[in-house]
């Protein structure tokens, strides 16, 4: 207890802010900034497991949120029958001849042995295999692109409940993972931090330009939701009588029936919204905890003590007889794969997949300064991180204007330096982060919950 | 004539717009090249210096414009861009002070050297947008065209104009000037010589008795001239805007790294590498091939390989092939 006293210390405080935040401004603000920290924390979670377990740099993060999100739609969303009449099968096919030009080259390359000829021969399958599938997809396309562009214009999905997108999302992105760690992984660290940034701008290039797949910058909005929506609350008794057994109080002080009524109906619809984000607050909760016992089992067993060898000594792990290649490539996978589970619990919580909004900034760097911040190496602190920089995002503009309202208070309101500071007051988030893992990597340069290990 | 015309066609669209982007990228190139050769790291805040000393530029801009100086029919950006650079140099020293300094003399792994330059870059980020907004800004003046396609058509009496920009022969013809100035003092000089000594090998440098302070700075000196001539070249072509020049960081990092990092020559050729290949991947070639082959064989399509939003897929490709098959650029050997 007494040496875990940190942890719980600054957890409490964590908590305590939100609770202020939702006694101070509201419930609701409070609940979804909760909710975007758990989704924060599950990404840290993965980042850590790569950075903190192995030193591993993974700027990618970015790409696979957004193949996480990717996973949602392609589960959820009704499918499109016209689209899949009109140009599934030139689209099935296309898939069929990708999967056979990948084997092609796998099997050149596995049975011959390297040579000028192997490179020309590889290199031709692929550009023939590119201009095939082209010719073959392209009529394909353009008629999916055509069934009512404004409504729907892709193939849609399966159809499933959202929750299953969530598995699915992790073994996307564990997959994209899997051929990046393949490809990238033998790469110095400061290569591969700038390879896995550019490969995750191509995975948004992709997701953004293919209208048949995404339905790119036109968004796919009203996904299905694994919780109750707000309307139907609205009208269902047992939640009525709930709101109202919980606001007997404030509501008893009402003599007036209707006036009375008009508070109630109030109340339900203001309640209606936090039990929604109460119910994903839940699920994600629950992520959340299963993924924290994982790495923390992982954290301890001899794999999680083999990986911390490999982190600070790859040469005498190597001697030691560990694969160290299989071993990056492992925990590359399974790190992007938990980072996939929360893109689509992102999409899943917002109920629209915007490739628009995906920006390394919010979900690269971010993410890092949350795993930096929080300490690399711990999972408590990861989450911590992901808790702190993610409340501190949101609340810099509030706190960005209290502080511009402080030190211009001798100013006027009309003084065109305290407009233009006003106006400036949502950047301040920016410098805030900045200036928060400067000073973070200056004088506590393994985070606020160190990483610890004891040997038990 | 068909001829004549398919060239002018190719360097109207391909040509004279690649060679101007390929000059921007590449003193955004040689920039990182330098900070990894001798500082040894990768800067995650390049495209945001850039955009730092952009903005001096543009407000040293409104500035003269609002008293009145201005150069005629060349913008009125070139005479800001001097007094641009002493606050860069300034703000560029500064961070070194305050952050990456203590860094260095900790010797402490690239690696966390590249984690603070993300500090920096959301630092700079910010004082950016606070000073000057996250809006558009167009800061260009004087004279548009050098060559306007109509006039071109009327001289030649060809079907094809030939529009070049003013600003695309200014960017050209700076960075010819920038880049052998800098290969000159680097070759040349003896601090130059020096500081390749030291991005060669640092303990022996050190051992020869050259002072590692005066390498750092005169680095970051030629870095801040770099990167404010090459924001402000990119922003008097295009426009400037923050965000877009935080995501010019990435095909600089794929131009310098095409290159060879920590080699300025490969970083110079890679950034035409990369615009060349941008523009020539995704550019409709219908028109071209409509004069070059006969009626009979006019193409129905666009004859486009890629279309133009993969742009950048396109270089980030590139990179990724060149770092499979050649980690150490296509310009490798000597560091610096």
């Amino acid at each position: 207890m007494r040496k875990n006293l940190n942890v719980i210390a600054a957890y409490s405080i964590m908590m305590g802010l939100i609770i202020l935040v939702g006694i101070f401004q509201s419930w609701n603000i409070a609940l979804s900034i909760f909710n975007l920290c758990l989704i924060s924390a599950v990404m840290t979670m993965g980042a850590n497991i790569q950075w903190g377990y192995a030193g591993l740099i993974n700027f990618g993060i970015m790409g696979f949120t957004a193949l996480g999100g990717l996973a949602a739609v392609l589960i959820s969303v009704d499918p499109v029958q016209e689209a899949w009449s009109a140009g599934g099968s030139n689209i099935l096919f296309s898939l069929f001849l990708i999967i056979a030009m990948v084997l092609a080259v796998r099997y050149i390359l596995k049975n011959y042995k390297k040579s000028k000829n192997r490179t020309y021969i590889v290199a031709a399958i692929i550009v023939l295999g590119i201009v095939i599938i082209r010719f073959i997809s392209e009529p394909g396309i353009e008629a999916i692109e055509n069934v009512e562009p404004a409504k729907t214009g892709f193939l849609g999905g399966l159809g499933l409940p959202i929750i299953f997108s969530w598995v699915v999302g992790a073994f996307f992105a564990g997959g994209l993972a899997f051929v990046i760690g393949k490809v990238a992984l033998g790469l110095r660290a400061d290569y591969l931090a700038i390879a896995t940034l550019l490969i995750s701008e191509i995975v948004i290039a992709i997701i953004k330009h293919e209208d048949w797949l995404t339905r790119g910058v036109k968004n796919v909005i009203g996904l299905k939701r694994p919780a109750p929506y707000e309307v139907n609350l609205q009208q269902t008794d047992w939640f009525i009588n709930l709101v109202e057994k919980f606001n007997s109080s404030k509501l008893n002080l009402i003599t007036d029936l209707t006036e009375r009524q008009a508070a109630l109906n109030q109340l339900v619809i203001e309640g209606s919204s936090v039990f929604v984000k109460l119910c994903y607050s839940g699920l994600f909760l629950v992520v959340v905890i299963i993924l924290l016992i994982l790495t923390q089992k992982a954290l301890y067993s001899p794999w999680g003590r083999m990986m911390r060898a490999i982190r600070d000594n790859e040469e005498a792990a190597n001697a030691m007889g560990k694969n160290v290649v299989k071993q990056h490539l492992l925990i590359f996978v399974l790190g992007s794969a938990i980072v996939g589970i929360a893109g689509a619990m992102l999409v899943t919580q917002d109920g629209l997949f915007t490739p628009g909004s995906y920006r390394p900034l919010r979900y690269t760097f971010l993410i890092w300064v949350m795993v930096i911040v929080g300490g690399s190496g711990n999972n408590f602190g990861a989450i911590l991180g992901g808790f702190v920089v993610w409340f501190l995002w949101i609340e810099a503009a509030p706190i960005g204007l209290y502080l511009v309202n402080l030190t211009t208070a001798g100013l006027e309101d009309t003084h065109f330096l305290k407009v233009h500071l006003i106006e400036s007051v949502p950047y301040f988030r920016f410098l805030m982060m900045g200036v928060g893992l400067l000073i973070i990597m200056r004088y506590r340069p393994k985070g606020i919950l160190p990483e610890k290990i004891e040997i038990k | 004539m068909d001829f004549v015309n398919a060239i002018i066609l190719i360097l109207n669209y391909i040509f004279v717009p690649a060679l101007a982007y390929g000059s921007q990228l590449a003193l955004g190139a040689i920039f990182v090249t330098l900070i990894y050769g001798i500082l040894r790291f990768a800067n995650f805040a390049t495209g945001d210096m850039m955009s730092f000393g952009t903005m001096f530029v543009i407000l040293f801009t409104w500035y003269f414009q609002s008293v009145g100086i201005s150069l005629g029919i060349f913008p009125t950006a070139l005479l800001a861009i001097p007094f641009a650079i002493i606050f860069m140099v300034g703000y560029m020293l500064i961070i070194d002070k305050f952050v990456f300094k203590y860094y260095r003399t900790k010797k402490s792994p690239p690696v966390q050297l590249a984690m603070v330059s993300i500090g920096v870059m959301f630092v700079t980020q910010a004082v950016v947008r606070i000073i000057i907004g996250p809006s558009d800004r167009r800061f260009f003046d004087g004279e548009k065209f050098l060559i306007k396609a109509g006039e071109f058509k009327e001289m030649t009496g060809l079907n094809e104009g030939l529009a070049i920009k003013s600003t695309q022969v200014i960017t050209i013809i700076v960075t010819l000037i920038l880049v052998s100035t800098l290969f000159w003092f680097l070759n040349k000089t003896k601090t130059g010589k020096s500081m390749r000594a030291y991005s060669d090998n640092e303990d022996l440098a050190l051992l020869s008795g050259i002072d590692p302070k005066k390498i750092v700075m005169t680095t970051w000196i030629i870095a801040g001239i770099l990167a404010t001539i090459g924001g402000a070249l990119y922003g008097l072509d295009k426009s400037f805007k923050p965000f877009t020049y935080f995501n010019n960081m990435l095909p600089i990092f794929a131009a310098a790294i095409v290159g060879g990092i920590g080699n300025p020559f490969g970083a110079f050729l890679g950034g035409y590498v990369i615009a060349f290949s941008e523009i020539l991947l995704t550019y409709a070639y219908r028109k071209f091939f409509m004069y070059v082959l006969p009626e009979s064989m006019e193409p129905d399509g666009l004859i486009q390989l890629l279309s133009t939003d993969y742009k950048f897929a396109v270089s980030f490709s590139i990179l990724v092939i060149v770092l499979l098959y050649r980690p150490s650029g296509i310009f490798k050997g000597k560091v610096l």
